[in-house]
């Protein structure tokens, strides 16, 4: 066609790439426009957005950091003679992980080299709607036409600007993964499962670290809310404090360097105030589409959350336009389901195929120090679709055998699963809290995704000695009211 | 002749098998002899449903004088234990680790082999105790007796002082288990340990020789050179016999390339003492199988892992009449866990053709009771058990191996994915970064069906179970492949 690519991409991350990466498969001629702003506190990366750079790859790794502390102390009381203390240095822990998010930026280029995808380091905006205008941070300019475009360029974390001195003074999780010295006493106002992992792994390698949350932890996580509070629950008694029920007013730097946050106690009607090294906040993030200039060819948005709506095709209302990621309006924001729709996507536009992305009963795990993986509805919704008298919910508390000798506290171990009662019994969905939660849901998610029905999962063997065993064997009905508690053997 | 003692007795039942007539009523409904697994779970599900029901369980010491509570093989010298004792091995591996995550400590880190024991051996002592409690609480009779059967619905129990008592059941449950089997070598029984042993051992073991290639060799070799003890595996033919080969030589290889030595193809033929002690110093010899040399080497302790035999010679079974397989000693059962003697069944590592783990007992077992007491009719599902090896590298499986697919289905009509990964974790400390592995195998014939699953990695086990409930649920290669994977884990490979 009259157009340079077949396909342009703007956007490197985990869908973007994914995306470009098939198209090429095809014999596509395929280009990615990827750009970094950096961040108010002026961090950047490079190629490969935000799961590799600032989202799921370093907070797994700084997560396993704050894991293996644990281990430290599980260690002596199966023989390991440590002489104490045990200290950890920041520095040596970022500049690992800092250093492997390099190699997979490096990776990624030799990927898309391999593939013949070209690669602008560029930021991407429309000048109409098969045009697209490339800046370099420098100001040179390129012009790319393509027949087919996919926006991909995820969402950057917000601000919660009408704080004074928020923006100014505090740090983000884009911050947080590249700091070269050690965030010291930290703060991480508001909840969401992002501050909930790094406030985590904070109190993991021994810093100081508080959350404050105004209400419910963990918003759009099984709202029953039991789940949220088993997690908060068992980071309390982990050491993470936990200002409930507050809200920040105000942050503003001290003589010192540090920083002295001031906040109201919705609880007592009080107003209070304390100092810290790093504030660091979690209020959600927004899409990265501002600068794309949208509105010149037509691409709709969420008026309220500014997302790009899409259709079951990833189809934005341009027909030549497709957006997938975090970008896009009632996905979840997950690097699986970017990149799973980024291939189905290349595969429909290229390669004959019709299969369109499925949203459903998609697994997810939080990396809090204590691990809640889970997959399908979450009590409430259940209750919401079919009515309680229509569902069943299986629960049991267990105790990990590792935790046995370690003599670790094992109060938040707990598995739930939600069943419909009459028929069949399908599961709807599954829960769990405990060690290796990723590990544990994925072959159920796997399960579930085959209709699986409490009677077939009844009929699975356990394998022994496991947590995940325990899925198998739960029997114990909420509606029951019996005490839930299993002993393994 | 019968002790009859027992107020409110259970309604009899009639001759049976043409032997000689019955007592009208028998002291029990129902007597399990082996307080395993198997035999502890059917026993607790048949008091649920209101019946008399005794535990006869008996512990005969080993050679080197070992024994243990109530709960069986699992809890006491086997799953439990083992998996404590791995753990142990991977914190030091974690150790290592977590210096390149920031943790600073001591260069040298040594490990305490007594005190891991004693907080193993106290927390297996809390389960004996818990076993008795949930008996005693749902009413079951429990003596630490040897069974033996003397005549039809007739059992002796032997208890540790020689007492005998003679008790009557309608229906009797077999669940006595194995116990490790010896080489039959001059020094055998004498100097050298099993796995009954090993777990309970008042004294670190020292520079190992595990003989054998069972997954109870593999794991034990791997922990203990996880916990920093010199350990070579003596091998006679291939590793882990049974499971996929192409899985079992990827453990083998990471066990090598991770201190464990291995003598392939060679198997004692002596052992001696060269000097007593906790521990002592051993000389062992041994011929290669495939020629006439021979070699020697001295070892503290020598643990023998070849094989396990059936507790099924000694328990009168000829005397009502039970068949066993003579040369392996397991029993053979139809698909309702039934003997060839209609009251009395069989469940565990004592069957044949079943699999020796615990949660295909305790399934086994409640199902029995459940179609005996409850009217149910659901027989075990043994197809497409998972299981694990807590090797250093951990192996979980569930379904066909590719040889076995491949002998059943052709080749042609297998399709077999596999990746190599890295885990996330393991980058920073920069583990091996090819050694991960996972595989499946397809039915193509069948919408291409997942037959067998593999994967070599941490926390197998965890990984593994799901699939498996998947595979259960019929799982389709499409349907693996519209499953959206949790990352970063391992499983989402």
């Amino acid at each position: 066609g009259k157009n340079e690519y077949d396909l342009l991409v703007i956007g490197g991350g985990s869908g973007g790439l994914a995306c470009a990466k098939e198209a090429a498969q095809f014999g596509r001629k395929v280009a990615v426009l990827d750009y970094v702003e950096p961040s108010p506190q002026g961090t950047s990366w490079g190629l490969g957005g935000t799961c590799v750079n600032v989202g799921c790859i370093p907070k797994k790794l700084m997560h396993q950091a704050a894991l293996l502390g644990s281990a430290l102390k599980d260690a002596q009381h199966y023989g390991w003679n440590i002489a104490q203390p045990v200290h950890h240095t920041w520095s040596v822990m970022a500049q690992a992980v800092q250093n492997y998010v390099k190699s997979l930026n490096w990776g990624h280029r030799v990927q898309l080299q391999d593939k013949k995808v070209k690669y602008f380091n560029m930021k991407g905006s429309f000048s109409d709607p098969h045009t697209v205008r490339g800046l370099t941070k420098a100001g040179k300019e390129i012009v790319v036409t393509a027949d087919y475009i996919v926006l991909a360029t995820g969402g950057r974390p917000k601000y919660p600007t009408h704080i004074a001195g928020a923006l100014e003074y505090g740090i983000t999780s884009d911050d947080l993964f590249w700091l070269k010295e050690s965030p010291g006493k930290t703060l991480t106002p508001f909840v969401f499962n992002v501050s909930l992992e790094c406030a985590g792994f904070l109190t993991g390698i021994g810093l100081d670290t508080t959350v404050m949350m105004r209400s419910i932890p963990l918003r759009g996580f099984d709202q029953a809310r039991q789940m949220a509070s088993l997690v908060t629950e068992h980071m309390e008694s982990y050491g993470t404090k936990f200002l409930k029920r507050c809200f920040p007013t105000k942050v503003e730097k001290l003589k010192s360097n540090r920083l002295q946050v001031t906040w109201k106690n919705t609880d007592l009607g009080t107003e209070e105030s304390d100092s810290f090294d790093t504030v660091m906040w979690a209020v959600g993030r927004a899409p990265d589409t501002k600068t794309l200039n949208l509105e010149a060819v037509g691409v709709k948005t969420n008026s309220e959350t500014g997302k790009i709506i899409v259709d079951a095709s990833e189809a934005t209302s341009v027909p030549h336009i497709y957006a997938i990621g975090d970008i896009t309006e009632g996905r979840p924001e997950l690097t699986p389901t970017a990149i799973a729709a980024g291939k189905l996507l290349a595969q429909r536009l290229f390669g004959h195929s019709s299969e369109l992305m499925d949203y459903d009963n998609v697994p997810t795990t939080v990396f809090t120090p204590l691990e809640y993986g889970c997959v399908g509805l979450s009590e409430e919704m259940a209750v919401q679709c079919h009515g309680s008298d229509n569902i069943e919910v299986f629960h049991a508390y267990y105790k990990p055998l590792e935790f046995t000798v370690a003599e670790r506290d094992a109060t938040q171990c707990y598995m739930k699963m939600v069943c419909l009662r009459e028929g069949e019994q399908r599961i709807l969905g599954l829960h769990f809290i405990g060690p290796n939660a990723g590990e544990v849901i994925q072959g159920f998610a796997l399960g579930i995704k085959c209709g699986a029905t409490y009677p077939q999962l009844m009929k699975t063997v356990g394998i022994h000695p496991t947590c995940a065993e325990e899925v198998t064997k739960l029997h114990i009905t909420k509606r029951s009211g019996l005490d839930a508690t299993v002993t393994g053997c | 002749s019968v002790q009859a003692h027992k107020e409110d007795k259970p309604q009899k039942m009639m001759e049976v098998n043409g032997l000689t007539p019955v007592p009208e009523s028998y002291d029990y409904d129902l007597i399990v002899i082996g307080g395993g697994s198997g035999g502890l779970a059917a026993a607790k599900e048949a008091a649920k449903y209101e019946k008399k029901v005794m535990v006869l369980d008996f512990v005969m010491p080993t050679p080197q004088g070992s024994s243990w509570g109530l709960g069986g093989t699992c809890v006491n010298v086997g799953c439990i234990p083992k998996k404590l004792m791995h753990q142990a091995a991977l914190l030091g591996q974690a150790l290592q680790d977590s210096r390149k995550f920031g943790w600073q400590f001591t260069e040298e880190v040594k490990h305490n082999w007594m005190t891991m024991t004693e907080s193993v051996q106290n927390y297996i002592g809390s389960l004996n105790w818990g076993y008795r409690v949930a008996l005693r609480d749902n009413k079951v009779t429990y003596e630490n007796a040897y069974g033996e059967f003397v005549g039809p619905h007739t059992i002796k129990a032997t208890n540790k002082r020689g007492v005998e008592k003679l008790y009557t059941a309608e229906r009797f449950l077999i669940a006595t288990g194995e116990r490790p089997r010896y080489l039959g070598i001059p020094g055998d029984k004498e100097y050298c340990i099993s796995s009954d042993d090993l777990f309970s051992l008042p004294y670190c073991p020292g520079k190992t020789l595990v003989v054998g290639a069972s997954y109870v060799a593999l794991e034990c070799a791997g922990f203990l050179a996880g916990l920093g003890l010199d350990v070579t595996v003596m091998v006679r033919s291939i590793l882990l016999r049974g499971f996929d080969q192409d899985m079992a030589n990827k453990i083998g290889e990471y066990m090598k390339e991770h201190g464990v030595n291995f003598i392939r193809e060679f198997v004692p033929i002596k052992v001696e003492q060269i000097e007593e002690g906790t521990p002592g110093r051993l000389k062992v010899t041994a011929k290669s199988t495939t020629g006439n040399q021979i070699i020697e080497g001295e070892y503290n302790t020598v643990l023998l892992a070849i094989g396990r035999d059936p507790c099924t010679r000694k328990i009168g079974l000829d005397k009502v009449g039970v068949h066993i397989n003579e040369k392996t000693g397991k029993i053979p059962v139809n698909d309702e866990e039934q003997t060839n003697v209609p009251y009395i069944y069989a469940v565990g590592d004592i069957l044949q053709d079943k699999l020796e783990l615990t949660p295909v007992a305790i399934q086994a077992g409640r199902l029995l009771v459940r179609r005996l007491y409850a009217g149910t009719t659901t027989k075990c599902d043994y197809v497409n058990v998972p299981t694990t090896v807590f090797t250093p590298l951990e192996y979980g499986a569930c379904g066909y191996s590719e040889e076995t697919a491949v002998e059943k289905f052709g080749e042609e009509n297998i399709e077999v994915y596999h990746s190599h990964f890295w885990p996330l974790e393991w980058t920073v400390p920069s583990r091996d970064n090819n050694k991960c592995y996972a595989k499946i195998i397809c039915n193509i014939q069948d919408n291409e069906r997942v037959i067998g699953f593999h994967i070599l990695g941490p926390n197998a086990g965890e990984v593994t179970q799901g699939f498996a409930a998947a595979i259960k649920c019929g799982m389709t290669k499409e349907q693996l492949d519209n499953t959206v994977g949790i990352h970063p884990v391992c499983a989402e490979v």
